[in-house]
Order: structure tokens, then sequence, then C-alpha cells
């Protein structure tokens, strides 16, 4: 009586584990596809946007080549300069304003710290380019809109509001135990030493997490970019000129190139990410979510 | 209810401005009009001294320009500019008119300054009348350099925040004060006032409001599709991440971390990088539509509509919003998943729950419980999620060519288009303006009664 229950049960489960495999793959090559296929199409030795056949017919470097050689519309690595540069900058003044900032929230009790969060919330709630327009007045009304000085707009931009994304990394500052500043303070440490010696030290994650968020920035937005650069194209960044290749006038000689840029912009990314996903998670999770 | 709990000062401390004002010494309203001379008199001179300088440096400021701009304020400038024949060098030359822009931006960077000051001017007012007390009990007044210790201990705020807070306001603030009066003016390319313009009340916002103009009617279309768009982008991504995350974390499943490998993968490539692949996957002669016509599924000419039909279009965003967002959601909710107690399910397995009963009775409900600042944050998040729909479909199909706005453009990508490509600025600020009612009004009473709100400081 026993042992056909048991042996149905048991193939039921199979039956079940089956078909949760093959859902899985086939969500995998869903979500692996377009990938798979932007790196195949660097590859691509046939030019031009519309192609009949799936896979490339022929396989070669010259798009990558291209890419880094052919400066005379598109620079692709003075952009690629100009981005790595902006985004160092922008990163190290966000990550201090972020740590500085989610500090003072999570550890000192302060009048104006209420206030400043309700603000901080506000203002999250406006459309964030609502003010480009603004802001590019203003950068233009302190001569920063014209020359080399685009780049430290940019940067300004980047890392202007960068104080107000203080959630997630005070999220994790509340998990440090108090008692370890109190013991410092005992100790005769001044608030400063703590955060400087006590609090970073024990904060990799999510120092890394802002580093990488903050890093990333610059490379992945390009409306600010957009507007701010207009037409000065020796200022552009990487996403604005992996978008230009795909307008219309550049599409079918620069499509293959763009394949090429998005690859090589994403490995690097990819790599930081693979690298830092654990401390991503960690991030997120004792940061955002929180019960 | 919880909106208007009185105020309670958690901060008392004697030296405020009204106890300054009753019971100051001369001295010390004095430095009222002449900041910081209470300081000076009584052992902080140099502190006195950067008080004084920063009145003097104000003051200057206003004479020079300040007051100017401020007078310019609610006129805006009136004074066109004009050809002028210069005889001597028979040429034309261009007079300097006025421009409202500008005018307008100085105008709220002086009521800023003037807001900033008085903010000083209460500070140097407490700090004098607290100096003019400890002096005269005979107590320590903190010299210069004890000052500038105590900003590496007890004032450590104000060294890490002043920094952050600057760039908020230059950056942040004062655009947005700008852009939202630009909402009570005519600054458009309408009637040609993109020089001059002048404040015109709420005249704006009648013409979005009137539902007989195409404004109108378009900002009610609009407005639908965002919370449409921000309801399914929100719940789709939260409910199959979920469900990827169980099925992935299920006892069953093999090479857990292959799978969550596959997905994660996406999300290490740039979010506008995945995009622009989609569009151009997508168009009719893309990769999409070129596999389907090889695998012979749809006729050799033919392509599927995915941004040229408005019904397809709306749901080609979804499903690619699904695409997008589903590994970051799989990447956050795996930790809070594994954090359900077990003894919950083993309960319910002895029960007799299926594992549909279990999803819906004890999963979702708890996740929802734990997750809602979360969700409220991606909800607010997709009503303002310009880079998708403007890098995907860019709005398109246009299916009314009266109207500014395409099928699939949110609010945002319309406040986008309005500004920068039509140059309609005021009508670009109402919108943006009413995006934030929207999103005030139901975000903030949420997050005020959820619990993570309230118990924030019982970490």
């Amino acid at each position: 009586m026993a042992a056909p229950k048991q042996r149905s049960v048991k193939r039921t489960k199979m039956i079940n584990n089956t078909i949760v495999h093959v859902v899985l793959a086939i969500l995998a090559v869903i979500w692996v596809f377009p990938i798979a296929w932007v790196v195949l199409t660097s590859f691509r030795a046939e030019k031009g946007s519309y192609v009949s056949t799936f896979l490339p017919q022929g396989y070669t470097l010259a798009n990558y080549v291209k890419l880094f050689t052919d400066t005379t519309i598109l620079n692709f690595p003075k952009m690629f300069g100009n981005t790595l540069f902006i985004a160092i900058c922008s990163c190290i003044l966000s990550t201090f304003y972020v740590l500085a900032v989610s500090y003072c929230l999570s550890r000192l009790r302060f009048k104006f710290r209420k206030p400043y969060m309700n603000m901080a919330m506000v203002l999250g709630l406006f459309p964030g380019f609502m003010s480009m327009v603004a802001v590019y007045f203003i950068l233009k009304a302190l001569g920063l809109s014209e020359g080399g000085l685009i780049r430290l707009a940019l940067i300004l931009c980047y890392s202007g509001g960068a104080g107000l994304g203080f959630q997630i990394a005070k999220g994790f500052f509340d998990t440090i135990p108090l008692a370890i500043d109190e013991a410092a303070l005992i100790d005769g440490c001044t608030r400063w030493q703590i955060f400087q010696k006590i609090t970073l030290p024990l904060s990799k994650p999510i120092i890394v997490y802002t580093v990488l968020t903050a890093f990333i920035g610059p490379w992945v937005d390009f409306i600010f970019a957009k507007v701010i650069c207009r037409a000065n194209a020796d200022y552009y960044t990487v996403a604005i000129g992996l978008w230009r290749m795909l307008e219309k006038e550049y599409i079918d000689n620069w499509y293959t190139c763009f394949a090429a840029g998005a690859v090589l912009i994403s490995i690097p990314i990819a790599i930081l990410f693979m690298f830092l996903q654990r401390y991503y998670v960690d991030g997120m999770s004792s940061g955002a979510v929180k019960g | 209810m919880g909106l208007f709990k009185k105020k309670v000062n958690d901060f008392p401390t004697p030296y405020t401005v009204s106890a300054a004002i009753k019971e100051g010494g001369f001295e010390t309203k004095l430095s009222m009009i002449i900041m910081g001379l209470g300081n000076i008199m009584h052992k902080q001179a140099a502190k006195g001294i950067i008080f004084l300088a920063t009145e003097v440096l104000y003051l200057l400021f206003m004479v020079k320009s300040g007051f100017h701009c401020l007078a310019m304020l609610p006129s805006l400038g009136s004074i066109e500019q004009e050809e002028v024949w210069n005889e001597a060098l028979q040429i034309y030359e261009y007079t300097q008119g006025d421009n409202s822009v500008l005018i307008l931006l100085y105008g709220v960077a002086t009521i800023l300054l003037t807001v900033l000051m008085f903010w000083i001017w209460r500070g140097t007012t407490k700090s004098a009348y607290k100096a003019e007390c400890l002096d005269k009990a005979g107590k320590h007044v903190n010299t210069f350099k004890e000052d500038l210790k105590s900003l590496l201990h007890e004032n450590v705020h104000r060294l890490l925040m002043t920094p952050a807070l600057t760039f908020i306001f230059g950056l942040t603030v004062l655009p947005l004060i700008f852009m939202i009066c630009m909402a009570f003016t005519n600054y458009s390319k309408i009637g040609n006032h993109l020089v001059l313009f002048d404040w015109v009340g709420l005249d704006n916002f009648k013409a979005l409001f009137d539902s007989s103009s195409i404004l109108g009617s378009t900002f009610w279309s609009v407005l639908v599709w965002t919370l449409v768009w921000a309801f399914f982008a929100t719940f789709t991504n939260y409910i199959f991440g979920m469900i990827l995350a169980i099925v992935i974390n299920r006892k069953d499943t093999k090479c857990k971390s292959f799978w969550r490998f596959c997905f994660v993968l996406s999300c290490a490539v740039p979010s506008f990088v995945s995009l622009l692949i989609m569009r151009t996957m997508l168009q009719p002669n893309g990769a999409v539509n070129v596999l389907l016509r090889n695998l012979g599924w749809i006729g050799a000419d033919s392509a599927l509509p995915f941004f040229t039909d408005p019904l397809w279009a709306k749901v080609t965003v979804i499903v690619i919003n699904i695409w997008v967002g589903v590994p970051y959601t799989l990447l956050q909710l795996t930790g809070v998943l594994q954090n359900i107690p077990g003894d919950l399910y083993e309960a319910a397995r002895v029960d007799g729950a299926n594992a549909v009963q279990i999803f819906f009775k004890i999963t979702l409900p708890y996740m929802l419980f734990v997750t809602t600042p979360y969700l409220i944050a991606t909800f607010t998040g997709n009503v303002n999620n310009f880079n998708i729909i403007y890098l995907l479909s860019g709005g398109d199909p246009v299916t009314d060519l009266a109207s500014t706005a395409g099928s699939t453009d949110l609010l945002v990508t319309w406040l986008y288009k309005l500004t920068i490509d039509k140059q309609y600025y005021n009508v670009g600020a109402v919108i943006g303006i009413l995006t934030f009612i929207i999103l005030a009004v139901g975000a903030l009473l949420t997050y005020r009664n959820s619990k993570s709100y309230k118990d924030e400081e019982g970490f």
C-alpha cells in the first residue's frame, strides 16, 4: 500500500523538478539572448543595422579597431577619457558626501536632522531632471558651460544631489552597534576619529556599494550630459557617443561599432559588478529593506 | 494623524534669539545690527571678525546687485533688445535688453541668499548672547581654536554636512525653486516669450486642467498611462522577481548559482546599453523580427508592430521593463525571502496547504509587510522612470498629431519633450509640479504610516 504511493510522490516530484528546470532554462535564454546578440554583433563583419540573418556571416575585429582609430566623426577614445575623468572625480565627491551625511544622520542627534531627512524625501519626489534646465542656466551664469569647464559642470551635476541619497548607507550605519561608539567616546575619541577610524573600517560593503553606484552614474547617464554639453562634441561622454551612433545619419556605418562600444563599457562594469555583487546585495538588503 | 504631532524641542538651550532680545546686554543687542560685535567684546575676536566680514560681504553684494535683482523680480524686465544703427562704425549694434530668465534666476538666488543670511544672523545673535552670558558669569569662553576643535567633535555634523548641503542648495533646491516659479510665468515659445516673459498667475494650471483643450486632454491621457505603467511596472517586477527567487531557492533546484548568474548577467550591463540594444532588436527589421521570419512564424515582409501600434508599444515597454528590472528584484528579494521564519512554512505544510496557497497566504503577505518602503520607492521611481521610455520608444507612436505626447509618453518624458524639444518651459514646470503633488500625496502618507518610518529610532 505504501510503496506505490511513495513512488507516485517521487514521480510527481521528478516531473515538477523537470518542469522547473526547463522553465528556468527558457527564461535564462531569454535573459542572456540580447547580451549574446550584442556580443555577436560587435564581431560581425557585414555593415549596416538591418540584417537578414540572425547569426553573423563573418567575424572580424575591425569594429573594435574602428572605434579607437576612426576619430574624425565620433571620437570614442576622447569620450572614454572624458567619462573616466568625470566618473573618478564625481565618485570621490559623492562618496564623501554620502558617507558624511549618512554618518551624521545615523550617529549624531542635532536640530537639523529630522528636517533634513524630510527635505530629502520631498526633494526625491520631484522628477529628477525637472530642474535640469535651471541647472544649465546656473552653470552658464557661473561660466561653466563652455570649453573644458564643461567637465567640471558635469562633475558638479553628478555629485550635486549625492547628499540626498543617504538612505542605504544610513541604514547600514544604523546596524553598527552604538556600544562601539560609546566605548570609543569614553576612551577619549572625538566624533571625527570615530567616523574615520571605527565606522568607516567597519562599513566596507557600503563604501564599496556607494563608490560603485557613484562611479557608474556618469557612464550610464546621458540626459544631463546631453543638456549640458549641447553641441560641444569634444566633451561628450560615452553614453551620448553610443546614443549618437544609433541616430539616423550614423547608424549604417556605426551600428556594429555601437555594439563593440557597448561591449567595451559593459565589461569593466560587469566585472566590477560580479566582483562586488555580494556587497551590493548586502548594502541593498540591509539598507533599503527594513522590517 | 501622525502628521500634526505637536512639535517637541529635543534640543533645549537657554541661548535663543528671543532670550537674547529680552535679556541681552547692549553689546548683544548692538551685535544684532553689527554682527559679531558681542563676540569681539567677549574674548572671541576671531569669531566676531568672521561674522562681521560675512555681514559686510552680504551688504556689499546687496548694494552692488542684490537690490537691483530683487527690484526687477516683480516685472521680470521689460526692455526689449533693439537694433541701433551705429553711424561711426557703419554697423547695426544690439542694445542690451532685459533677459527675464536671468532676472528670475538672480532674483531667486538673492532671496535664497537672504534667507541664508537671516539664518546666519540668528546664529550670530545666539553666539553673542552665549558669549555675554558665559563671560558675565565668569565661566570659560571658548577660544577660536577650541571652536575649531569642536568641529571635530560635538559639532562634527556641521563640518560633515556643510559641503553636501552647499551642493544640494546650489544644484537642487535653487534650480527647483526656479523651475517652480517658471510654472507661474508665460516663459514659452508660444507667443514668443523666450527672452521676455511675465508672471501670469495660475493660467498655466487652468490651461492644463481644461479638458476641452488639446493640452488638457493630453495631460489626462498621459497621467492615466503613467499611473497604469507605474502600477504594472512595479508589481510585475515584484511578483515575477519574487517567484523567480523562490523557484531558484527551492530545495530541489540544481545549480542555483548558475541560474542566478544568468539573470544577474543582464544587471551588469548598463541599463541604457541594454535598452538601446532592445530597441534596435525590436525594430521592424531588427533581430527579433528577422528571427521570426527565418523561423517562418510570420510572413517574409511582415513585422510585429512592437513600437508602431499603441497597444503593442505599451505592452512592449512593460514586458521589457520586466526584463530589465527582474534581476535587480531577484538580487534584493533573495535575502529577504531567506529571512521568512521556516516554522511558518512547516505549519502550513502540516495543515495541508499547497504551493500556491503558501505563496498567497504566507510569502506574499510577509514580503509586502517587510518591503513596503521598497515598494513605494520603486513606484515613485517608476513614475519618474525617464530612461526606459525615452530610450525604448521615445514616447512613440504618436497617434494624435496635434498633441505633443505620444501614446507611451510618461509625465516625465512629456515634460522633457515640452521643455527641451518644444521649449514650452512653463507647461513643463507645471507638469513637474503636478507629478510631485501626485507622488507626494501618495508617498508621504504611506511613508509616515509605514513601520520603518515610525520605528526609525528603534533599531
